[in-house]
């Protein structure tokens, strides 16, 4: 029986004047891994702003995990509740090393005076090296963040969320500026993250989504307009019009 | 392991002076040390958080006049300037001042509260980058007109001064003098190891994660406003704990002191000498400063251009201030080093 970890009802989200989403309902079960796409503007990053607490909808409601009222809490509250988000540029603490970026992420002494007395036990510094192996940056641990490849710190910036053993994690556009293996490598990452928590990926490309996605959402001028397998998706009449009718913002045949 | 010890190499330097300098110097250099201990203030919160506070003078000033009021009430019973504006007695808020042990705590007490009362509400609020610095700057003008404006109160624009002696202690001794002098270096010292000791623990890479990117760290689980009130309150009650250290050594505390000007100069100081460092805002505080009193010693009237070149030429070539100067030439020795070695080898 799945039970949901997000429920959206009803958002709207109103940028002086400009709605950026239109009452829109969305659910997310736990330990799934949803794909979101849709055009440019359509509010996919929106709706990420919104589950992080990054936005304030002007109406509506979120809910996460049984009972938790999102729209109240300010970003560091969410962010203990146990919502991790992984913005689209990186964002890595680049005069830090990839350990020292990691030990922050650490879901542990996150107050004024903890961080002051407490230092690292060999666990944390296990668990920390382990992860890092898994994202293949393990002997990069004390080199600073800031001279990691693009590709790099996208990967350090997910074990850096996945060291906040989250159990909802938001991707923007993980694979934007990768390479076709590096793409490879972040799918393989995303897929083994989503094995024990639920995953929100918004993605613009196409054969990532075919490759890796489950279930997508499509989103469109701030509504949801379809949401299935990736197939049907594909094959949906409104989606396609959507796409093409943008005159090839995707191109077809990725689509076909 | 290098570097430990041309730390400690200098600061026995620090302590040995008083053998050889003459009482005006030692006494110029004691006041310069005072400036070194808020300016490492400065480098935690500016060079570690990348917050600037351009308000640090009026930190400063309340801890010295924290001192001052104490100093004044040794050597006077009803000070001179209440005296005038037709104050019978002392007022009751200043009465405990006239006890060492109330003043000194006061001194560092005062601007944390001060600064922690300013910090909340505009962290809080998400004010930050130059938004910031411009509050900071109101602030040392606002202060330092009310200072100005309470004659009765503070001593108006002319501040405290003609004190007599600290603690029993004549402050017209030249023993008097050698001794603040080296407590100063000691609490220099001190503060010191206590600033580097911050910045090696976690709570200083969090410090340093503000500066790179606070956003990330919000979503990340941490409530930065508390760091930063945390910084800034540790911040004011160091300056405020030099100020303290500056008084008796210079003899007046005036609101000259806490305006603008002051507290922008301070800024310089960590700037020049390259910020995130801690050792560069003692050595930029003591080049700025023995520039300063020299030129304006030999050029009286274009000293303050001097002044004005030094701070634009070391912004524009030298980002990375003096330290950065040196760590530069000896990393390129470094490789230098490894080439010849390399080709040694070969």
């Amino acid at each position: 029986m799945a039970e949901t970890i997000i429920y959206m009802e009803n958002v709207t989200v109103n940028f002086s004047g400009f709605k950026a989403l239109k009452e829109v309902s969305f659910y997310v079960d736990r330990g799934e891994l949803r794909f979101l796409i849709g055009p440019n503007g359509a509010g996919k990053t929106t709706l990420l702003d919104v589950i992080c607490g990054k936005v304030k909808p002007e109406k509506g409601r979120v809910i996460f995990g049984d009972s938790l009222d999102i729209c109240r809490l300010s970003e560091y509250r969410i962010a203990r509740a146990g919502i991790s988000r992984k913005f689209q540029t990186p964002s890595v603490f680049s005069n830090l090393t990839v350990f020292e970026n990691m030990e922050i992420a650490l879901k542990k002494n996150t107050g004024v005076l903890s961080s002051l007395l407490h230092s690292l036990n060999s666990a944390d510094t296990d668990r920390i090296f382990s992860v890092l192996k898994k994202v293949g940056l393990k002997e990069k641990s004390n080199q600073k963040a800031g001279f990691l490849s693009h590709g790099e710190k996208q990967w350090l910036e997910l074990a850096m969320t996945i060291m906040q053993e989250p159990k909802l994690l938001l991707v923007d556009e993980p694979v934007a500026g990768m390479t076709g293996r590096e793409r490879i490598r972040t799918g393989e990452i995303l897929m083994e993250i989503a094995n024990d928590r639920s995953v929100i990926v918004v993605e613009h490309d196409m054969n990532f989504v075919q490759r890796f996605a489950r279930k997508v959402t499509v989103l469109h001028e701030g509504q949801i307009i379809c949401e299935g397998s990736f197939d049907r998706v594909k094959n949906d009449p409104v989606v396609i019009d959507v796409y093409l009718g943008r005159g090839g913002e995707v191109d077809s045949h990725a689509l076909n | 392991m290098k570097r430990n010890w041309s730390y400690i190499i200098a600061a026995i330097a620090l302590l040995l002076l008083p053998l050889v300098l003459s009482d005006f110097r030692l006494n110029l250099l004691g006041k310069f040390l005072t400036f070194a201990i808020v300016a490492v203030a400065i480098d935690l919160i500016w060079g570690y958080t990348g917050i600037l506070s351009l308000g640090h003078g009026v930190f400063f000033s309340l801890g010295a006049y924290c001192m001052g009021m104490y100093l004044k009430l040794q050597a006077e019973e009803l000070p001179d300037f209440m005296m005038w504006s037709g104050l019978e007695e002392v007022p009751w808020f200043w009465k405990p001042f006239q006890h060492f042990w109330f003043a000194l705590p006061m001194a560092i007490i005062i601007p944390a509260v001060f600064a922690m009362l300013i910090g909340i509400p505009t962290f809080r609020a998400g004010i930050r980058g130059v938004y910031f610095s411009i509050l900071t700057q109101a602030l040392a003008l606002v202060v330092s007109i009310f200072f100005i404006g309470q004659q009765p109160y503070t001593g108006g624009t002319n501040g405290i001064t003609n004190f007599q002696d600290i603690l029993g202690y004549s402050l017209s001794e030249a023993s008097t003098m050698r001794g603040l002098y080296i407590i100063t270096v000691v609490v220099l010292i001190i503060i010191f190891l206590l600033s580097r000791w911050l910045v090696s623990t976690k709570t200083g890479r969090v410090l340093i994660a503000i500066r790179d990117g606070e956003n990330r760290l919000k979503f990340l689980g941490y409530n930065t406003s508390v760091f930063k009130v945390g910084v800034f309150a540790l911040s004011a009650a160091i300056a405020g704990l030099a100020g303290a250290l500056f008084v008796p050594q210079v003899g007046i505390i005036s609101p000259s002191m806490m305006g603008i000007l002051p507290s922008v100069e301070m800024a310089i100081w960590v700037a020049v000498g390259g910020r995130g460092t801690l050792s560069g805002a003692v050595i930029g505080t003591l080049v700025v400063n023995f520039a300063k009193s020299y030129l304006s010693e030999t050029f009286p009237d274009v000293w303050l251009y001097f002044l004005g070149a030094l701070f634009i030429g070391v912004v524009l070539f030298f980002p990375q201030g003096i330290v950065g100067v040196f760590e530069k030439i000896s990393k390129r020795r470094k490789a230098q080093h490894c080439l010849v070695a390399g080709e040694e080898q070969v």
